[in-house]
């Protein structure tokens, strides 16, 4: 066991270095500013933009950190509100099942939209171009909670609803101490997709409004075929949707049980 | 600021006066600044002039602005006037926010979330109408760029001689109301091709345009600058064709906002246009063309190199085919918005379907383009101003040669190729 613990970081690690060697192998060719930049010039892009991750240099020249703390802060306000709407409808969906087959087939024509599609609406109808972005977000993280909750409520054992309505447990009650819990890890499993989607959305869906986010300091490098710049962002948008995947995958262990 | 801004109206007379640099340069060489300085002011009122360009209109209503731009080389005066001062001088905290593309830019400004901002010269005209937007009112004070755009093409296709060679194209332009869009149907028509059947014209924000030539995703495109030069400098395309050799002096992208902006705001709007009036004059001055490429290349405003930016606008650059050309007018700059300007965009507008119906062509280009307006103010900072709204306009491209303001539907149906 203590030697399969240390083998497969060490795998990890090999992985890691022959993607590294790879790169290095195809883009070493091109000269220096030409071609596909290799993994040193991401490096040293990367060495000096984490030194000054803060600096604000007016409104269209931010560091990286306050991109990425934009692009968390619109990403947290749209997929909370969407998770709150998407948890409290699929409870009502799961609880009635007629109800939910008569609403399911709006649910499936809606939930495969990308959820780009909507920004010219919402910019057309609300006016405002980071609300749009936040209802983009709040669009792409709907769904998966939705359904997960809805399945997970509609699948509590009949067993616990009985015992709940025996004890004549008020209804607020039997939901806070019923249902919720036992339809938790489904809950939770759909919030873990959903805020995945979210955080691939906002990228795109910063493109498209420019202004600040992640998204906009890609667009921006790219206009300017700085491409050290580019990747170094891609890497930054994926180690951040690990931690946040990462964060709910805790959660959702937590809230785990056994029936 | 204020200093910088004497000097460059001193500078400005000292120009007009003893006829271009060299001549003020040998003046000052052989007398000493001040001593010129002080022969100057005995023929020409300086102090009155500055006192003038300084005067300042009614209390500000809005002193904290947002003003829209794309990171082109087109939006160097209303980009320029931020870092140089501009604005701070006729009181406004003006700030300039990067959009992404066109479209981003009409909903921005339509939600007003802009005060003010960076458009082509066609789209004013076309959201008044409501054509390809809801209808907003709005005014146009000031052209920015004249020429200023080019015809790039893949390097792939060096052997181009002439439109008729590009059938079967892929071409971008930056929006569908742009005289990008116009200028490129333009040449394309004058040699025989129908822009809607012969080649494929798509819209691509300009920062974008490099990237999917690159890519091999276009043959060229009739482009905003610095994403002209920034191809040639990618060793990816070449410049084919300057928009000044298609129609010398043609207007490209503009300064305007909301009618409800200039009317509900009169004071902020006037100093906003004093500002703009201001910067695209400093710009018009080849003698500041490097000082100003400095100032509008780095992240937050054009984020290009430098040196790209320099080739631009100094008209001194590689075409991509190995040649060094020099055409200082390559890009200039010239606020006055001739109505007669957006008569001929709105006859393109008709040409190829935009507009369908009977256009009052001469009304819906007085009223969006405010010219009246623009040579008071031309005339208030000190500046020569055009004597006319309308005038007839020469092309050095095409059988047409004059365009007549006043023969504007006539001039639509010689087409052969058009729509409508």
């Amino acid at each position: 066991m203590g030697r399969e613990r240390l083998r497969i970081p060490l795998y990890t690690l090999l992985v890691g270095i022959v993607l590294l060697g790879l790169w290095q192998g195809l883009v070493g060719g091109a000269p220096a500013g030409k071609g596909l930049p290799g993994p040193l010039a991401v490096a040293r892009t990367a060495s000096e933009m984490l030194s000054h991750p803060f600096y604000d240099n007016g409104p269209n020249d931010k560091g990286i950190g306050l991109q990425l703390l934009a692009s968390l802060g619109r990403l947290l306000t749209g997929y909370l509100a969407a998770s709150v709407v998407a948890i409290v409808m699929g409870v009502v969906l799961g609880l009635s099942p007629s109800l939910y087959r008569a609403v399911n087939p709006y649910i499936q024509v809606l939930k495969p939209i990308s959820p780009l599609a909507w920004m010219p609406l919402f910019l057309y109808t609300i006016k405002d171009s980071s609300a749009a972005a936040m209802l983009v977000i709040f669009m792409s993280s709907l769904w998966p909670t939705l359904a997960n909750t809805a399945f997970g409520v509609a699948s509590i054992r009949r067993d616990y609803l009985n015992v709940a309505a025996l004890l004549q447990l008020s209804w607020p009650r039997r939901l806070v101490r019923v249902v919720l819990p036992a339809a938790a890890p489904a809950i939770v499993a759909g919030l873990r997709i959903s805020i995945g989607s979210a955080w691939v959305a906002i990228v795109a869906a910063e493109m498209l409004i420019g202004g600040t986010g992640i998204g906009y300091f890609v667009w921006n490098e790219w206009n300017n075929l700085a491409l050290t710049s580019v990747i170094f962002a891609i890497l930054a948008i994926g180690v951040i949707g690990v931690l946040l995947d990462a964060g709910l995958g805790r959660l959702s262990r937590r809230l785990a049980y056994t029936e | 600021m204020e200093q910088r801004f004497a000097q460059a109206v001193e500078r400005s007379v000292e120009l007009a006066v003893f006829g271009g640099e060299v001549g003020r340069r040998q003046f000052i060489q052989r007398v000493g600044a001040a001593t010129a300085s002080a022969a100057l002011a005995s023929v020409f009122p300086l102090g009155a002039a500055k006192a003038l360009a300084q005067d300042k209109p009614g209390p500000i209503e809005k002193k904290d602005l947002k003003l829209g731009f794309i990171p082109i080389t087109c939006a160097t005066p209303i980009i320029m006037a931020e870092p140089m001062g501009f604005y701070r001088k006729h009181g406004l905290n003006a700030q300039v926010v990067k959009a992404s593309g066109w479209a981003m830019i009409r909903d921005l400004s339509i939600n007003k979330e802009t005060d003010a901002t960076h458009m082509l010269t066609p789209m004013p005209l076309a959201i008044s109408l409501g054509v390809g937007s809801q209808a907003v009112p709005y005014v146009m004070p000031a052209v920015e760029n004249i020429n200023g755009q080019a015809i790039t093409l893949a390097t792939k296709h060096k052997g181009v001689k002439s439109a008729k060679d590009m059938k079967g194209f892929k071409f971008a332009v930056p929006f569908d109301y742009s005289m990008h869009n116009f200028l490129l149907r333009y040449v394309l028509a004058e040699d025989g091709l129908d822009p809607d059947k012969d080649v494929q014209i798509r819209v691509v924000p300009p920062p974008e345009m490099v990237a999917n030539l690159r890519a091999g995703n276009l043959d060229g495109y009739l482009g905003p600058d610095p994403f002209n030069q920034r191809a040639v400098f990618e060793e990816v395309g070449f410049i084919w064709m300057l928009s000044k050799d298609i129609w010398p002096g043609h207007p490209c992208c503009a300064f305007a906002t909301t009618r409800e902006f200039a009317e509900k705001t009169p004071n902020t709007y006037q100093a906003l246009v004093r500002a703009i009036v201001e910067a695209t004059q400093y710009a018009h001055n080849q003698a500041n063309r490097k000082e100003i490429a400095k100032a509008i290349a780095p992240k937050n405003f054009l984020n290009q190199p430098v040196e790209v930016v320099e080739q631009v606008l100094t008209g001194t650059f590689p075409d991509g085919l190995g040649n060094t050309k020099t055409v200082p007018d390559r890009i200039d700059f010239d606020p006055f918005p001739y109505h007669s300007m957006g008569v001929w965009i709105l006859t393109q507008m008709k040409r190829w379907g935009y507009l369908k119906g009977d256009v009052d062509y001469k009304k819906i280009a007085a009223e969006v383009y405010a010219a009246a307006g623009t040579r008071e103010t031309m005339k208030a900072l000190g500046y020569k101003a055009p004597g006319e709204n309308s005038v007839k306009h020469t092309f050095a491209l095409g059988k047409t040669k004059v365009f007549d303001p006043d023969r504007a539907e006539d001039y639509v149906k010689s087409f052969p190729i058009r729509k409508a």
